[in-house]
């Protein structure tokens, strides 16, 4: 059924459908609505055979989470930025012990600074921690993909993140195409777990392992994710034959495969790169997107599969690694290295939308140009105030008692009248 | 593409506007989006929103940059931002006050505009007349409808019935349907 609501609320109702039996929640902005709205369905009687708990903090959430699935019930909760980091610890625990839980990641920014809106520094922050990760472009692949990620989940007994843009995405509304529970009931069979904690036939779950099995049980974990890579094609395929749509799969290319230029990137950026590359192909440049809507695994063969073609890449993030540059632009020169020697691609590094940052058309299109020119550097920070951070730079050059460089920023920008306390 | 940027302060119900409007181009059949700008909101705070209609899929999310109807609901806001920026100027400007166009000072930015295409009304004293509250987005909202032809009044009832509860949906459809009387009976 077509209807005209937030991202939230249809990611909210996409779970409902899902039968989960087990919900612990605390919530954060951005993904708070969420959680609020399944909290509701809860209670209304809507959703039926399912606990809602609203726990003490997102370390507890998790726990209930690994303690919940551990006992046999679909389980699911939701976070987002500081969120995660306090939940981390039992975050590596659910993929360490194989219990098939998915949590939507509304993406933020991590503090310091304290910032609210969007970027991906915390899916980022988990992208070594076993978990399956899975972006969307918009709200309906968000409420597509959340019915794929238990079946995926389930199928591989691994937990299952599905990233949202936060606001962008998780507060936009949109129309949606709702499917009903006949659908989903016919896509996503009853749980069976792998392992279930089960008084009847007891068992442990989570053995101290030493260093005659670790690498083992380790290996299996990364053997697991490799699995998926052909699992998530699977399923993307099951889900177009039953809801007449296409919402999953490693990567989508957008002119990807027959472009000289081509964009990668992950998440809500690529409706706006959509926009552009129409724009930008009709004066007939020669240009692309791919899209990775599976970040773990890294598709690596998919995605040179996809840019065999291409002379410029460049590859659009919104969080990078502080002394070391662009996360998922390492990863894709890796993988054009060591998959398929991909001979004289220029690949670019592009960070952008930090913390919120609104990207521009504008933005993206002068990136385009620049790469057309040859002119690309190998990283940008796309619209960097460059005069900015040369004043902080001569401050704490010049005194070195120059203070706090979020305030002083902040002042110089005239964003704050911050008086100096010293 | 038509493109509506909505300024007002916080507790106006600018993000709310804009959800309507999304709402009522969705029922009229159409594409639509709407978001707000994502500040830390608080009472009386500068805010922006945003929508889109399109015969098409919208899948671009950048602000509004270049709006063709600018909803002003707040007009002590030409003071404080710069409302026009970016704004098409063949396209419409729709201002909440019961001041002229030069008592507002943006008589010169104005004139920009076709003439048929402004519409100034005291829509707050109108939302206090029917809701009892100085909220004037569904005045508003009844004045784009008869300015633009984007949406209109049927589709428009529906999505203020979907959002709020009856009691609160009646009196503010009555208040649309003021705001839309008021434009549509100016002869254009």
């Amino acid at each position: 059924m077509l209807q005209q609501i937030s991202g939230s609320i249809a990611v909210a109702n996409a779970v409902a459908l899902c039968r989960p039996e087990v919900i612990p929640c605390y919530p954060i902005t951005p993904q708070t609505h969420i959680v609020e709205h399944l909290s509701s369905l809860v209670k209304s009687g809507q959703l039926q055979d399912c606990t809602y708990e609203n726990v003490e903090s997102e370390f507890a959430s998790m726990s209930f989470c690994i303690g919940a699935s551990a006992a046999g019930a679909r389980t699911y909760t939701a976070t987002a930025s500081q969120g995660l980091l306090y939940m981390m610890e039992a975050v590596y625990n659910a993929s360490g012990l194989g219990l098939p839980i998915v949590m939507t990641l509304g993406n933020r920014a991590i503090g310091a600074p304290i910032n609210i809106w969007n970027d991906h520094s915390d899916a980022m922050s988990v992208r070594d921690a076993g978990w399956i990760q899975l972006f969307v472009e918009s709200n309906q692949q968000a409420l597509d993909v959340h019915i794929q990620a238990f079946k995926l989940a389930e199928a591989l007994s691994l937990p299952v993140m599905v990233n949202m843009d936060g606001f962008i995405l998780t507060h936009a509304i949109t129309r949606v195409d709702m499917p009903d529970q006949e659908q989903v009931d016919r896509f996503l069979p009853p749980f069976i777990p792998r392992q279930k904690l089960d008084t009847e036939s007891p068992l442990s779950i989570g053995a101290m392992v030493g260093p005659d099995a670790f690498t083992e049980v380790r290996y299996l974990a990364h053997h697991k994710q490799k699995e998926a890579l052909t699992i998530i094609e699977q399923q993307a395929e099951e889900f177009a034959n039953i809801f007449g749509r296409d919402s999953g799969g490693l990567v989508k290319s957008y002119f990807a495969q027959e472009s000289d230029i081509v964009f990668v990137a992950m998440g809500s950026v690529v409706g706006t790169m959509q926009d552009l590359i129409n724009d930008l192909r009709s004066e007939g440049y020669s240009v692309g997107i791919l899209s990775l809507r599976s970040f773990r695994p890294f598709p690596a063969n998919a995605i040179c599969n996809a840019l065999k073609n291409a002379q410029q890449v460049i590859v659009f993030e919104k969080s990078f690694a502080v002394g070391m540059g662009g996360i998922l632009a390492s990863e894709i020169h890796m993988a054009t290295q060591r998959y398929a020697d991909i001979q004289g691609v220029q690949i670019s590094s592009v960070i952008g939308g930090l913390g919120g940052r609104t990207i521009t058309k504008q933005s993206l299109r002068k990136l385009v140009d620049k790469a057309k020119q040859g002119d690309l550097d190998a990283e940008v920070f796309m619209d960097l105030e460059a005069n900015t951070v040369v004043r902080e730079l001569k401050r704490q050059q010049d005194e070195q008692s120059s203070g706090p460089v979020a305030e002083n920023i902040l002042r110089d920008m005239g964003v704050v009248s911050a008086s100096k306390t010293h | 593409m038509f493109q509506i940027r909505i300024h007002g302060r916080g507790g106006q119900g600018v993000v709310s506007a804009s959800e309507l409007l999304s709402v009522a181009a969705f029922e009229e059949g159409k594409y639509s989006q709407s978001f707000p700008s994502f500040g830390s909101e608080r009472m009386g705070a500068p805010v922006q929103a945003f929508a889109r209609i399109n015969d098409t899929s919208i899948t671009i999310r950048e602000p509004v940059m270049e709006p063709d109807m600018l909803i002003i609901q707040d007009p002590t806001l030409f003071h404080a931002v710069n409302v026009f920026d970016g704004a098409n100027t063949q396209g419409y400007l729709l201002i909440n006050s019961s001041k002229t166009l030069s008592e507002l000072g943006i008589e010169e930015m104005s004139s920009l505009y076709p003439k048929d295409h402004i519409a100034v009304l005291p829509a707050t004293e109108l939302a206090i007349k029917y809701i009892k509250q100085a909220k004037p987005n569904t005045v508003l909202l009844g004045a784009f409808a008869a300015l633009s032809q984007m949406v209109h009044m049927p589709a428009l009832e529906k999505a203020i019935r979907k959002k709020f509860p009856k009691k609160i949906a009646e009196p503010n459809i009555l208040a649309a349907k003021a705001g839309y009387r008021l434009i549509d009976a100016i002869e254009r």
